[in-house]
């Protein structure tokens, strides 16, 4: 009986755990941080002229070809906005100065390279409407 | 690259084994499900067992166009289940059935999670894990 209980337990709070991240991914949250500019030196690529679109992605990573169709789509109405994809495995240091923990992390750089707005897993076009509009 | 719904399918099969496990706290069944993490995270997910019964009987029947993915996420995952695996045989050895209970759930979580969402919690800790080997 105990054990039954244990397994509907888990299973419950798995479930809840699931909808829970669904719900979560892609979220644009805004970013007041301190933290230094990123400069075109560390992303390998020139800043755009009014943002940069700065997208974390690894080699095996399914979401991040969904999040580089969504970005690449949603840019082409900003002629002065850059998307710039940075392979995180190859670029430790900038990953772990900018404390990216999980493939895709997309980050809205603004025309100095200042971070306002951060979205961890594949956001919406709706989202990066959304966060576009911050810069 | 594998076809992506296989290691979901596997996943879906190892929470089936895991909750007739817990069930029954079988060291059989447990030791069943530590062979097949202990193939998939050494010798790679399509050499395991039931990635043999997957494509054997249940892709014939899926449609031919699928999504692929990178094979290290998921063999990555599958170390991940053979550690808890092992601590949970470990458990059903020893008859210490408390050991065997917590490692056979949080095996369990993460199996469902991954069968019934689609979430790969070795793939979103892949990078995580990178970033401390490579510290």
């Amino acid at each position: 009986m105990s054990s039954l209980l244990i397994v509907a337990v888990v299973l419950v709070v798995a479930s809840g755990f699931g909808f829970w991240d669904k719900k979560r991914a892609g979220k644009i949250r805004v970013k007041n941080s301190s933290q230094n500019l990123i400069s075109s030196h560390e992303i390998g690529s020139e800043l755009g002229e009014n943002a940069t679109v700065l997208q974390f992605s690894s080699s095996f990573c399914a979401p991040c070809r969904t999040t580089r169709s969504t970005l690449a789509s949603v840019i082409s109405h900003y002629p002065k906005i850059k998307h710039v994809e940075v392979d995180a495995e190859s670029n430790l240091d900038l990953v772990r100065r900018l404390d990216i923990r999980q493939t895709p992390t997309t980050l809205f750089l603004n025309s100095a390279g200042k971070e306002i707005a951060r979205a961890v897993g594949a956001p919406k076009r709706d989202q990066v409407f959304e966060a576009l509009a911050r810069i | 690259m594998i076809d992506a719904r296989g290691p979901r399918w596997s996943a879906g099969l190892t929470a089936i084994v895991l909750i007739f496990a817990l069930l029954t706290r079988s060291a059989a069944l447990i030791i069943i499900q530590l062979i097949q993490f202990g193939i998939g995270a050494f010798a790679g997910p399509p050499k395991s067992p039931y990635a043999w019964l997957y494509k054997r009987f249940v892709q014939p029947r899926l449609s031919k166009t699928f999504e692929s993915e990178d094979v290290r996420p998921p063999q990555f995952a599958q170390l991940i289940g053979f550690v808890f695996a092992l601590v949970a045989t470990a458990g059903a050895l020893t008859h210490t059935w408390i050991l065997f209970t917590i490692a056979t759930a949080f095996a369990l979580f993460a199996a469902f999670l991954n069968s019934a969402f689609g979430y790969c919690l070795g793939c979103k800790m892949y990078l995580l894990g990178v970033r401390l080997r490579r510290g």
